[in-house]
């Protein structure tokens, strides 16, 4: 184990802009992609707090109807391209891809950069389209989006360009994990967060293709006036809904398999016992990757499709939940008789499981015909995808993030202010988004700038807690600004781990390993007498 | 009305609705303890007592009969939750013979109401109690909702396309409409009424010519019966008469004001201008505010239209 670690610079050595933006390293590739959709993260969420804002009073009072429609497609588009999409596979999956197979490198380092530049040159353009700023939601609805004035026609070209970076990173993962794995470094040794990013990385290469046409059709609407979507024309609004959530169900895979998959490697560590049920996590993230392309129809159970084709969706969409509730149930299990610590890695994974129990449990209320069609489009689905979302992937995230800081900078992080920030996380959270199901039950719609006096308590309570998640979330970039700035040198294997990425030193050096590693065994063989000893 | 579960049921099948929502819900808070409860419990006590001991985990590694177990249970849970929302659901879009039909057409922000005899109202839709009605759904321009939340069932309203939803309203009273696919600006200012008469009510307005609803009367005020006209017919969801400018010219002191014209020209707003905005608003545009605004023309009685005058007139 290299425990010679902790002064060196590693792969951070190198100084000057050239030397990151030309990099052929995976690793700062993935920093890059860390630090950009972790902006945009942050960006999103002050969209989050003025929307929150504008809804402590039931009449428009800080802003006008059509800011606060600006202010929701801004956040959700925000969030969804430019933050939860790219963040763990482009930004975690990046840095650690390589290190957890044996690499020294992803299969196509110059793709990779690539991959990012279109990505920026993506995100320029989204900054670009600000100028007359995108009012549809971030759903793009015709005829609406076919209509609007604002610049739905240079969003959509951003969007284009977000997506071929996302096909290309999909690509370049696929082969690194199929070619580049260490010798003795079988499927079935390797760890869960692999298996998570290849199931990932297939939906981003299959359906991303479809939302890049749906842009263009949506633009040769726009531009040329051709009538894809256009009724006048013969055209089909709801055929616009098919093509986007053809996309963009399965993209909800593309957001929570990478934080399932960082779970997968958090709980064992934190338990100090192997992982429960291997097998059946690892193939679950297939089975999930897969049954997630025959759901997309149950957005759209109150659009005028036929019972028939409704009641097959619904069918299809439960099947999504026995997946999902198999890794969850290995996670708890894996708990079971072990030793287990609590540092903020391990917070943010068990509050992942704790939330996303919730987020699944609502689930069959839409999923179910009869009150789905009561509660789609209520504040109900807003909290249902939060927790699955927020709750979920960004807590899944915040646990990769944790986790590995002190592999990727070298510096440890204050545990004590990484908690603090936790518990104002887990609070706000619930505050903010569990009143959303109440508020939605009772019939509140969503998109709503203003609302019947009878909501404004669950609002207000709602905004009170986005004031103490906003708060927590930002004692944790502090936290993380001084780790980077001034936190302790980090071990190399702070955590104990087996996996390959910590017997590299902290950070790791460009080459990642000095030789590459023969495997002999699986990541998790933990509890055992010869393993390491704090 | 409020709505809250599981009471508030305005009809037997939104009672129905309830019932799967309440069967979910004791399904979802019992996996919720049984889940919740295990996670906790174990954090707990398995949490380090002892360092030194941290190698002495056992080497779990799974169990084929727990898998199974629970791969089968939840399947079994979902094909039973499946079945009912789809039972419950399939009779919800089973039409009954002989409902009240009323045609619904959205736009831009507001409820085109018609009634097979020729009636017509905005935003308000009138039917007798113990009857089914059946609304037949459209929409002029973009995507648009038709959610009756007392009632648990919404349907989109989409262009070029006809879509319909039925309901039987058994108790009297006012329900909320709210759309619920995002429209641009006035979405959330997209409201309307069902409003469900007992019936014998509901004959004797028909009778008096479906207008006005019993309201008033024939003593109102011409200023009153204007402000409940401009009320309901959703003239303020685009114009505001206190506080915040909406899409459109503010109310307040428009009369005897002067504006200015796209193409140069002015114009006072008087009655005569009042009056031709309602039923042709495309032909003088002011300044800054495209019009967007359908005619009145067919909807509201010109008695209508010099109430809606003589209130703004009110408005100093």
């Amino acid at each position: 184990m290299a425990e010679e670690s902790g002064n060196g610079r590693g792969y951070l050595a190198e100084r000057g802009w050239r030397s990151w933006a030309f990099t052929l390293d995976h690793k700062r590739v993935g920093a890059m992609y860390l630090w950009t959709t972790i902006f945009f993260f942050l960006v999103g969420g002050v969209f989050a707090l003025l929307l929150r804002l504008e809804l402590l009073s039931p009449q428009a009072r800080y802003f006008s109807n059509h800011t606060y429609n600006v202010f929701f497609t801004l956040h959700g588009s925000m969030m969804i391209f430019l933050f939860i999409i790219p963040a763990i596979p482009s930004g975690l999956g990046n840095f650690f891809i390589p290190l957890h197979i044996g690499a020294r490198d992803v299969a196509f380092p110059r793709l990779n950069i690539a991959s990012y530049w279109v990505f920026a040159a993506g995100f320029l353009v989204i900054i670009g389209s600000l100028v007359a700023p995108m009012d549809t939601g971030w759903t793009f609805y015709t005829p609406y989006s076919a209509k609007s004035t604002s610049a739905v026609t240079t969003l959509s070209f951003g969007l284009f360009l977000i997506g071929m970076s996302s096909i290309l990173t999909g690509l370049n993962f696929i082969v690194t994990i199929h070619k580049m794995r260490a010798p003795g470094m079988t499927w079935h040794r390797l760890p869960l967060f692999i298996w998570g990013m290849y199931a990932t990385s297939i939906i981003q290469v299959i359906a991303t293709p479809v939302i890049g046409v749906t842009f263009l059709l949506l633009v040769a609407e726009r531009v040329f006036g051709v009538g894809f979507f256009d009724p006048s024309k013969g055209g089909d609004p709801v055929l616009f809904q098919h093509f986007f959530w053809f996309y963009s169900h399965p993209v909800v895979y593309v957001m929570i398999l990478p934080a399932m998959g960082i779970i997968s490697e958090v709980i064992p560590v934190f338990s100090r016992k192997p992982i429960f049920g291997y097998n059946a996590i690892a193939y679950s993230s297939l089975a999930i990757a897969f049954l997630g392309f025959l759901v997309w129809g149950h957005h759209m159970f109150t659009s005028g499709m036929s019972p028939l084709a409704n009641a097959i969706f619904s069918f299809l969409t439960f099947f999504v939940a026995v997946p999902t509730a198999v890794k969850v149930f290995n996670w708890i299990a894996t708990l079971y008789k072990g030793s287990i610590t609590f540092e903020s890695p391990m917070l943010y994974a068990l509050t992942f499981i704790f939330l996303f129990i919730v987020g699944g449990l609502t689930g069959p209320f839409l999923g179910a015909l009869a009150t789905n069609v009561q509660l789609h489009d209520t504040y109900f689905v807003v909290a249902h995808f939060h927790y699955t979302m927020m709750g979920g992937t960004v807590m899944g995230f915040f646990a990769g993030l944790h986790y590995w800081f002190p592999k990727m900078t070298g510096k440890m992080l204050n545990e004590k202010v990484a908690r603090a920030a936790w518990a104002l996380i887990f609070v706000g959270f619930n505050v903010t988004f569990f009143t959303m199901f109440i508020v939605g039950v009772r019939g509140m719609p969503r998109r709503y700038a203003e609302y019947l006096p009878k909501y404004q308590v669950e609002n207000v309570i709602s905004t009170i807690g986005a004031a103490v998640l906003a708060l927590g979330i930002l004692v944790m970039c502090w936290n993380f600004l001084q780790g980077l700035r001034k936190g302790p040198p980090a071990p190399g294997n702070p955590w104990r781990a087996l996996s390959l990425e910590w017997q590299t030193p902290s950070p790791p050096d460009t080459e990642n390993f000095r030789e590459i590693p023969v495997v002999t065994d699986w990541p998790y063989s933990y509890g055992k007498p010869e393993g390491p000893v704090a | 009305m409020d709505n809250a579960l599981p009471f508030g049921a305005a009809s037997g099948q939104a009672a129905r609705v309830d019932a799967v929502f309440l069967m979910i819900l004791v399904i979802g808070v019992f996996f919720f303890f049984l889940t919740q409860g295990i996670l906790i419990y174990f954090a707990v006590k398995y949490r380090r007592r002892r360092p030194d001991r941290d190698n002495e985990t056992p080497a779990i590694t799974g169990s084929p009969l727990l898998e199974v177990l629970w791969i089968l249970i939840p399947s079994i849970v979902v094909v039973v939750i499946f079945y009912y929302g789809w039972r419950v659901y399939t009779d919800q879009r089973i039409p009954v013979a002989g409902a009240t039909e009323v045609y619904v057409n959205a736009r831009q922000w507001l409820y085109e109401i018609k009634y097979p005899d020729g009636r017509t109202a905005i935003n308000e839709i009138r039917v007798p109690a113990g009857k089914p009605v059946k609304f037949i759904l459209s929409a002029a321009d973009v995507l648009h909702g038709f959610y009756l939340p007392d009632f648990r069932v919404k349907m989109d309203m989409v262009p070029g396309r006809v879509t319909t939803l039925w309901v039987q309203p058994d108790r009297p009273g006012n329900y909320q409409i709210f759309c619920t696919v995002y429209c641009g600006t006035g979405h959330s200012n997209m409201l309307a009424q069902l409003i469900v008469m007992p019936p014998r009510e509901y004959a004797e307005w028909v009778e008096q010519g479906g207008r006005g609803g019993g309201e008033g009367g024939v003593h109102e005020p011409l200023a009153v019966r204007g402000e409940r006209i401009v009320k309901n017919a959703g003239c303020l969801n685009c114009h505001a008469v206190d506080g915040k400018e909406k899409i459109a010219p503010n109310f307040r002191g428009l009369y005897g004001s002067k504006a200015p014209l796209e193409g140069g020209k002015s114009v006072t707003a008087d009655e005569e201008y009042l009056r031709e905005s309602i039923v042709d608003p495309g032909a003088k545009v002011v300044k800054g505010y495209p019009n967007v605004m359908p005619t009145f023309k067919a909807t509201l009685p010109k008695e209508d239209i010099d109430a809606v005058v003589a209130y703004l007139k009110t408005l100093k």
